[in-house]
């Protein structure tokens, strides 16, 4: 069996130290703390990212609140203009309403007073032919002169009945 | 030299006999080397030795090399490697455990490179010889011994007395404690010379018959011999993994005595 050749130990054993020894020193001082050094640079980008990615989504909650508010709030003022135009519009109707009303009023009573001044026009008229048909029908029937006080009495008094 | 000759006749099957499976096992001397004494040479072991720790260091430090926030194959492959070693760190041993994790890393690496570099055809299987892996497991041994100690004092002899045991089984249990802690070095190392030494063999001999059986017969061991390839790739993975594995749990004895 070769293996238990004791010439061949010794070199076998020194090799052995000198090879194990070297590769050692290479992984421990150059391979080694490179590879740890790439992946501990990878968790910490990967850890930084997320956190950014936590902080964007924060900041993105944070603008959709006040998005929300601001709509809210306008959707109020747009309301309240709303209503404010509504009333005054509403105001300005009435007064406008009330003074044409007035207006009509006027117009109306003044109307009136005409029609009555025309009416107490007519009817002194009215008596007046009244009279002076009554006093050319008498004359014509009875011949006789009368005072035109006295038919005028008469007419007053027949038109009252 | 006519050993030699006849041992490469063997290898080639030329003799008449069954080629030696335990031949790819032998130790070759490339460069002659003597430092005070002591023979250093450079053999085909040292080859492959040296071929595992360039690859690993290569890939692992060309494929970091674009040092990507999106890794591509490699830096992905690399990054798996770090990432399977750290968590095996992280469960077995704890916080504490960070310290022994480049450590951990390499042998592992080391570990799984010369096994795989072994199922690849007329390469060198470097774990499959016991000094390798014995030497590998002492030094885990004594290195796991001397943290336990450094970190509890005489207190971690505690450690071979278990709790809530009468006391007339104690001697017996702190023996048989003794022993299975002692026992770590051979377990460790056995195990992973054994498995790729017989795998090897066990690929040796049937290669051997698909050769022997010829175009008419050869074809059942070839069979054989694809899906044992396929086996073999997983031993080979799977021993790197409990060769590190269990040093993860000797430290965790030593840094936490349970």
């Amino acid at each position: 069996m070769p293996q238990l050749e004791i010439a061949d130990f010794a070199p076998q054993l020194i090799w052995l130290a000198i090879t194990f020894g070297s590769l050692y020193l290479v992984m421990a001082r150059i391979a080694l703390p490179r590879i740890g050094m790439v992946i501990e640079e990878r968790r910490d980008r990967i850890a930084s990212d997320l956190d950014q990615a936590e902080q964007l989504k924060q900041k993105t909650e944070e603008a959709i609140a006040t998005y929300e508010q601001a709509l809210a709030e306008s959707r109020a003022k747009a309301h309240a203009i709303a209503q404010e135009t509504r009333e005054k519009i509403s105001t300005e109707l009435e007064a406008e309403r009330m003074k044409l009303d007035r207006k009509l009023l006027d117009q109306t009573e003044a109307a009136e007073a005409r029609i009555d001044a025309a009416k107490d026009d007519a009817l002194s008229q009215i008596k007046d032919v009244a009279a002076t048909t009554t006093e050319a029908i008498v004359t014509s029937l009875i011949g006789g002169k009368l005072t035109k006080r006295d038919v005028s009495a008469a007419v007053t008094k027949a038109l009252s009945e | 030299m006519a050993n030699e000759v006849a041992a490469d006749a063997n290898e080639h099957g030329s003799g008449g006999g069954m080629p030696d499976p335990m031949h790819q096992f032998e130790i070759k001397r490339q460069v002659e080397l003597d430092v005070f004494g002591i023979d250093a040479s450079f053999t085909n072991s040292s080859l492959f030795m040296v071929i595992a720790a360039i690859l690993i260091s290569s890939f692992l430090i060309f494929s970091m090399r674009g040092r990507a926030l999106v890794p591509g194959r490699m830096q992905s492959l690399a990054e798996l490697s770090y990432e399977f070693i750290a968590s095996m760190v992280r469960d077995n041993v704890g916080a504490a455990g960070q310290r022994y994790f480049p450590f951990i890393f390499t042998l592992f690496m080391f570990v799984l490179f010369c096994n795989m570099l072994g199922m690849v055809p007329y390469t060198f299987t470097v774990t499959s010889h016991i000094i390798v892996t014995f030497a590998l497991a002492s030094f885990i041994f004594l290195a796991v011994t001397v943290i336990a100690f450094a970190r509890h004092g005489a207190g971690f002899l505690q450690y071979f007395v278990p709790k809530g045991v009468p006391a007339l089984l104690l001697p017996l249990l702190v023996v048989i404690e003794l022993i299975s802690y002692l026992t770590r070095p051979i377990s460790l190392s056995v195990r992973l010379f054994a498995n790729m030494m017989a795998g090897h063999t066990m690929l040796k001999v049937f290669g051997s018959f698909v050769v022997g059986l010829g175009v008419l017969g050869g074809w059942a061991p070839l069979a054989f011999m694809v899906a044992f390839t396929g086996l073999e790739i997983l031993v080979a993975f799977l021993q790197a993994y409990v060769f590190a594995i269990l040093t993860c749990i000797y430290l965790h004895d030593a840094l936490h005595m349970h």
